[in-house]
């Protein structure tokens, strides 16, 4: 112990770290969340090893859920006549449904990440974000896994499909689903601190979300008056460019596209001011 | 040495009671009430306990850690403690004042944070390191030290689902242990395991503090344990500090400043007493001498008033002036008509051990609805007889003190 105002006022500068009641809301500290880089890798692990633990078919989970929604879509579309640009009902809706899985999956597993992870929250510091961050990574693990599916697939009808050069944005597509995936968890995630029905909100908001993005059928399909309305969905156009590049048949802009972009950059900005918002006293509230 | 924590006029506020509704659509309705001029649901709540809504944690804590201090935080159930500890470890923010580090900081607020039950010792222990701060390469350098120091060898690549709790918390511990932060926080963790183990993470921490020259501060309850590790204490009380210095002066503090108001015999009017659906406690008594003595029988009698009939019970609680749980004993259940009635409790000679006490009561209503509980009804003094000493004054050491039967033949 001891006294204030002793010996070491010319050491004031050296420290470390401070703590203060309030902080920045636009502070991002970079450095602190590449310190627990390992953690993320840690946590990606975990969730992607400890998923199909103790299960029978393990890894083939991953292969299993959207060959057979897949399935009862092409069966379905069959029988009420959906039509597909075109394509082979099998690419359209598997291309559809990996693509909203990404995005479903990153969305509903961030939106829990401060009332799912309490426990440890209330008991150890590390940058709150290694946990969304880890979701948004496993995910593309699973989405890249889903990727590989198609390609027996593109392989088998290689006659009907054209992929082409729009293949180079393929980053940019997985980059803007991230974004706006994770952008929304964190929003929701922050909200459901206060508003616990929020979670029930995003379970079906994501059911719905579907039929208003082009997943089962094509943007080709919806009348001219109303696309305008449907390109509002920053998703449709993002879906429509990953077919597009895939396969060779879509509807979408380079506006709708740039849309997208700005639009995902904007929710993502939100969702991290909203969380460094709720992030430092949560613990008091949840 | 330099000051390698600086802790200044921190204060730490909670609102009780209602924060908002906890669902959307009532707080839009209670914003649509604004709108309209009304008063919301929400604040006619609060206004009701206008004062008693909120409570102050911790109020303008202000202390410096020099570089390899060991320092003791003691307190009570409440007085601020953990508040502190979650400060200091970002958990949560300060409401105001300032904290500043210098070095890493690690906390420890329990062990295993973070395992996972369906992942094996080995990835738990990486896992777990991640989360208190170290980076891989300095788990793997340690690998063999932590797998040796918890005696799981063997159950290393089992799941820690699989694990008994023991070798759960052992393995928990062992991470921890090995953490190598400038500045450590730890929470009673060390009263984990079984007593060897407890023992080996004792010597751990000590080695930690004293060897490796680390600035450690350490919150527990167990006044051996503070004294084996600190040099330094800091007592907190109803969120305040009232006692800063040499570990042995604060824990001396901290045991004798709660001496008792000893209060043999009390008695109530029906306007102040303690109540519960008809039943009124209106005196309690102890009915031995002016000084108890260890083998006295002590006796202790409680007037009761019921305005109804009423199956009944009191429960009876003991603790010591450390706020050790000694007893808990029951009045006979009874169907009682409405009057005044006595309920005498008897604790036998020979039992307590010396020092001070305090007695607990509950109402208890058919057997096993309790419907009040009253606190500190009396407080009193168990001393030793003088001449009963043989070579050692003073209080002996135990919780109680019972006569045991012993003797000594030769064969």
């Amino acid at each position: 112990m001891g006294n204030l105002n002793t010996e070491v006022a010319d050491n004031e500068n050296k420290w470390t770290k401070v703590i203060e009641p309030t902080e920045s809301l636009f502070r991002f500290n970079f450095r602190e969340l590449w310190h627990y880089r390992d953690l993320i890798v840690l946590f990606v692990n975990r969730d992607f090893v400890a998923a199909y633990k103790q299960t029978i078919l393990g890894f083939l989970w991953h292969f299993i859920q959207p060959l057979f929604t897949t399935a009862v879509f092409v069966l379905v579309g069959y029988f009420a006549k959906i039509p597909t640009d075109g394509l082979p009902r099998t690419l359209f809706y598997l291309t559809g449904i990996i693509i909203w899985n990404y995005f479903a999956s990153c969305l509903t597993k961030t939106s829990n990440t401060f009332v799912g992870n309490a426990a440890i929250f209330g008991k150890v510091y590390f940058p709150r974000l290694a946990v969304p961050i880890s979701v948004i990574i496993s995910n593309l693990m699973s989405f890249i896994i889903q990727f590989l599916v198609l390609i027996p697939f593109m392989i088998w009808y290689r006659t009907d499909v054209h992929p082409n050069i729009y293949l180079l944005c393929l980053p940019v597509i997985i980059l803007v689903i991230a974004m706006m995936g994770l952008g929304f968890g964190l929003i929701v995630s922050s909200l459901t601190i206060k508003y616990r029905d929020l979670v029930y909100f995003v379970a079906f908001g994501v059911q719905l979300g579907m039929y208003v993005t082009p997943v089962i059928y094509p943007m080709s399909l919806v009348p001219a008056k109303f696309r305008y309305i449907m390109s509002f969905n920053p998703i449709s156009p993002v879906m429509e460019v990953f077919r597009f590049s895939l396969l060779g048949r879509g509807t979408f802009s380079e506006y709708t596209l740039a849309y997208s972009v700005i639009f995902s950059i904007v929710v993502l900005l939100i969702g991290i001011l909203l969380f460094n918002k709720v992030e430092r006293n949560f613990m008091d509230t949840v | 040495m330099s000051i390698v924590v600086r802790v200044e006029n921190v204060s730490k506020i909670y609102k009780l009671g209602l924060i908002g509704s906890n669902t959307l659509a009532g707080d839009l309705a209670d914003a649509f009430a604004r709108i309209r001029g009304k008063e919301s649901q929400e604040k006619k709540l609060n206004a009701e306990n206008e004062d008693g809504s909120i409570h102050v944690a911790l109020q303008d804590v202000t202390f410096d850690v020099k570089e390899g201090e060991v320092l003791g935080i003691i307190g009570k159930n409440g007085a601020g403690k953990s508040t502190l500890l979650k400060i200091l470890s970002s958990i949560t923010s300060p409401t105001t004042g300032t904290i500043k580090m210098k070095g890493r900081v690690a906390s420890l607020l329990e062990v295993g944070t973070g395992f996972h039950p369906e992942l094996s010792g080995r990835e738990n222990i990486f896992l777990n390191g991640a989360i208190l701060g170290m980076l891989r390469s300095e788990v793997t350098s340690k690998f063999d030290e932590i797998v040796d120091f918890s005696g799981v060898a063997k159950f290393i690549d089992t799941p820690v689902k699989r694990y008994s709790s023991g070798m759960y918390v052992r393995l928990a511990f062992a991470v921890a242990a090995h953490l190598e932060p400038e500045i450590l926080i730890v929470d009673e963790v060390l009263s984990v395991g079984d007593a060897d183990f407890q023992k080996k993470s004792i010597g751990k921490m000590k080695d930690v503090a004293a060897n490796q020259g680390r600035t450690v501060l350490f919150v527990s309850h167990t006044i051996k344990a503070l004294q084996a590790l600190c040099q330094n204490g800091l007592m907190l009380q109803n969120g305040k500090i009232v006692k800063t210095g040499p570990i042995k002066e604060v824990t001396d503090f901290y045991l004798g400043g709660s001496d008792l108001n000893y209060s043999l015999s009390n008695e109530w009017t029906r306007e102040n007493a303690h109540f519960a659906e008809g039943v009124y406690l209106l005196a309690a008594k102890i009915k031995n001498e002016e000084v108890i003595y260890r083998s006295d029988r002590i006796s202790l009698s409680f007037k009761m008033l019921f305005e109804t009939k009423k199956k009944f019970h009191l429960s009876f609680h003991l603790f010591n002036k450390n706020e050790d749980y000694i007893f808990n004993c029951m009045s006979e259940i009874m169907d009682f008509e409405a009057g005044e009635y006595l309920i005498n409790f008897e604790i036998p000679g020979g039992l307590l051990n010396e020092g001070g006490y305090v007695v607990h009561l509950n109402f208890v209503e058919n057997g096993s609805t309790l419907t009040l509980n009253a606190f500190n009804i009396l407080a009193f003094e168990v001393k030793a007889i003088a001449t009963e000493g043989i070579s050692w004054y003073g209080q002996w050491p135990g919780i109680v003190r019972p006569e045991i039967f012993t003797e000594s033949i030769k064969i």
